[in-house]
């Protein structure tokens, strides 16, 4: 009985996220406004990054606050391949997820050890040293950055001066894979394992799974998915330096349309961007331009009222399951 | 590098780490009574610089005799936080640790735009105050004024809190909440109450910290940002809610910091600090005076 709903709720997930997708390509061709494009370009690489956040920190429960280093590692691959030695972005973006997860495989060894506020700040501080020497890589552009040369639109190049048509596909397609990825995951063996890691790593073990081994693959999926999310975020703003990409603002940004949204949930983390990143964007156009701090109060204030009416993340609203319970 | 440039800078970051260990007891003081991280607390210190700043612009009350307004100020302030937010936040029957960091997070934000919004977000100083710019010589060794003062009123904090935590009922209670909420209240105390006044104590600390730091740190809105991570890493070292943990982590801290500043350069003299969290945790993943 349970096997049949949960496998019935899946299917429905899987479905509704088609529609989705498939409505969410239509829309550009509707709405050329190209602010509201560039939101929706946002919207969607904050709902794919944050769903790969949402893997190691939701599903296996270990709260990193350090994901940043992923994305910076990301933008800086591909960025350096690129204008370096010529390879292509699509490449890059490839290396420097699979560099980020052996990274985070690296990392996590000594990391995965540590708990509660012991890893998050371990997570917060390693990003930071990586934002430290960033800084101080000449080879790299060091505090002033990489300008990445436009020479006309390419797909090959993946760069374009005009539309955001591409940019808005490439971001959806990453949000669908981030997405599908973690529905995937989550009736996988590694999904159950992770679960069980996040209740409770003493009797997870006792029950034979390899928690240690659990988290490493949980931090490499989430690594990895960053990190191309943050190659396609430096093709996308043709201009890198250390803090636009590796600051510790981009871990808390990652992790919170998940926490709004509903953390450890499929839904949760593009539910959060959905609502927080547009709010981001048009309080800080439209009351954010005086530069007195109007928007940082709006935004700092929603962030907290969400958190405190509902702990439990926005998505519990949308799900047919708790509207029968509280009937 | 001559002994002498050793020996100064050791001084210095030893005078420098005093003050981080007062900047962090409160964030420590916090955790070890409630099991919460006040991820706000950077901005704290950045109202406790900006009160001290407008005291002396309007007042022309020199910091040194404003700390002590300063500081209750922001015991007011840290208990108002409580009642109105954190009460809630601990309240959270699901995702309890998330939902507290990110609305003092959110906090954090908010308390940002307000200053910018009321003060702009110009870097401000206090110009001419007593202490400002001076340096005593002890033996050859240049020692700045302000930092001087600033670790005496650390170490005189830390002996005070001492004092508090152990010969005071509402210490007592302090430290009977945190053993057991539960227990207390069927003694008759008002967990609450404790937890208010705990968080006003906590803020008064680092309000005496702000105090201290506004004579010789510039003053904008954003300022709490990068002491913010040096106290988390602090109290972390020293493990969290430990309140000797925060002194000792602090003095670490600075001498490591004054350290990798005369080995690296300037800009990554905070690697050194990130680094011996990192080994420290890795050998004792609790800190160094946490329990378990």
């Amino acid at each position: 009985m349970m096997d049949t709903d949960f496998a019935n709720r899946r299917r429905r997930d899987l479905i509704v996220a088609f529609c989705l997708a498939a409505i969410a390509a239509i829309v550009p061709l509707f709405v050329k406004d190209v602010y509201v494009q560039n939101i929706m370009v946002l919207t969607l690489m904050w709902g794919a990054l944050s769903q790969s956040w949402n893997i190691l920190s939701g599903y296996c429960g270990q709260i990193s606050l350090g994901h940043a280093l992923y994305f910076g590692l990301g933008a800086y691959t591909t960025t350096l391949l690129f204008t370096k030695f010529g390879v292509l972005p699509w490449f890059g973006m490839l290396g420097g997820g699979v560099i980020s997860a052996v990274i985070a495989m690296g990392l996590g060894y000594p990391c995965f050890r540590l708990r509660g506020h012991y890893f998050a700040i371990a997570t917060i501080v390693i990003a930071e040293i990586g934002l430290l020497l960033f800084h101080n890589w000449d080879w790299a552009g060091a505090a002033l950055g990489i300008t990445i040369p436009m020479s006309g639109d390419s797909w090959l190049k993946f760069q374009f001066a005009r539309s955001k048509l591409p940019y808005f596909y490439f971001a959806l397609a990453l949000a669908c894979v981030a997405w599908f990825v973690t529905w995937w995951l989550e009736d996988s063996k590694w999904g159950y394992w992770w679960r069980a890691v996040k209740d409770n790593p003493e009797a997870a073990e006792s029950l034979g799974v390899v928690v240690f081994n659990s988290k490493m693959g949980a931090a490499a999926v989430s690594a990895f998915l960053v990190a191309v999310g943050g190659g396609f975020y430096a093709q996308f703003v043709s201009y890198i330096d250390p803090e636009s990409v590796m600051g510790f603002q981009f871990s808390l940004l990652m992790a919170l349309p998940a926490v709004l949204g509903g953390i450890g949930t499929l839904w949760g983390p593009m539910l959060g961007a959905v609502i927080l990143i547009p709010v981001t964007e048009l309080t800080r156009s439209f009351i954010g331009g005086s530069g007195r701090g109007v928007d940082l109060i709006v935004y700092g204030g929603l962030i907290i009222a969400i958190s405190l009416a509902r702990p439990q993340g926005l998505v519990g609203l949308f799900s047919p399951k708790r509207k029968e319970a509280v009937r | 590098m001559t002994a002498e440039t050793i020996i100064q800078s050791l001084a210095s970051g030893l005078l420098m780490g005093l003050l981080y260990g007062l900047i962090a007891v409160g964030l420590a003081l916090i955790f070890g009574l409630m099991d919460v991280v006040n991820f706000a607390h950077g901005e704290f210190l950045m109202i406790a610089m900006y009160i001290t700043f407008f005291l002396f612009a309007f007042f022309a009350i020199d910091p040194l005799l404003s700390a002590p307004l300063v500081a209750a100020a922001l015991f007011v302030f840290g208990a108002l936080v409580y009642l109105l937010i954190v009460r809630f936040a601990v309240r959270a029957k699901a995702n309890a640790g998330m939902v507290q960091i990110f609305s003092t997070f959110g906090l954090a934000i908010v308390m940002r735009g307000v200053a910018q919004f009321f003060f702009t977000p110009d870097y401000r100083s206090v110009t001419h105050s007593w202490l400002g710019g001076k340096t005593v010589s002890i033996g050859g060794i240049f020692l700045p004024q302000p930092q001087l003062i600033g670790a005496a009123v650390a170490i005189a904090a830390f002996g005070g809190l001492y004092f508090f935590i152990h010969r005071t009922d509402f210490g007592r209670a302090l430290e009977a909440t945190r053993e057991d909420a539960g227990a207390v209240a069927l003694v008759g105390i008002d967990k609450n109450r404790v937890f208010a006044l705990g968080w006003g104590l906590g803020a008064a600390l680092v309000g005496l910290a702000g105090a201290i730091m506004s004579i010789f740190f510039y003053i904008y809105p954003d300022v709490g940002a990068s002491f913010a991570l040096i106290a988390y890493v602090t109290v972390a070292l020293g493990g969290f809610g430990s309140v000797f943990g925060a002194f000792a982590g602090g003095i670490i801290v600075g001498l490591v910091e004054a350290s990798t500043a005369l080995l690296l350069p300037p800009s990554l003299k905070s690697v050194g600090i990130y680094a011996v969290y990192l080994l420290v945790v890795f050998v004792r993943p609790r800190g160094l005076f946490g329990s378990i």
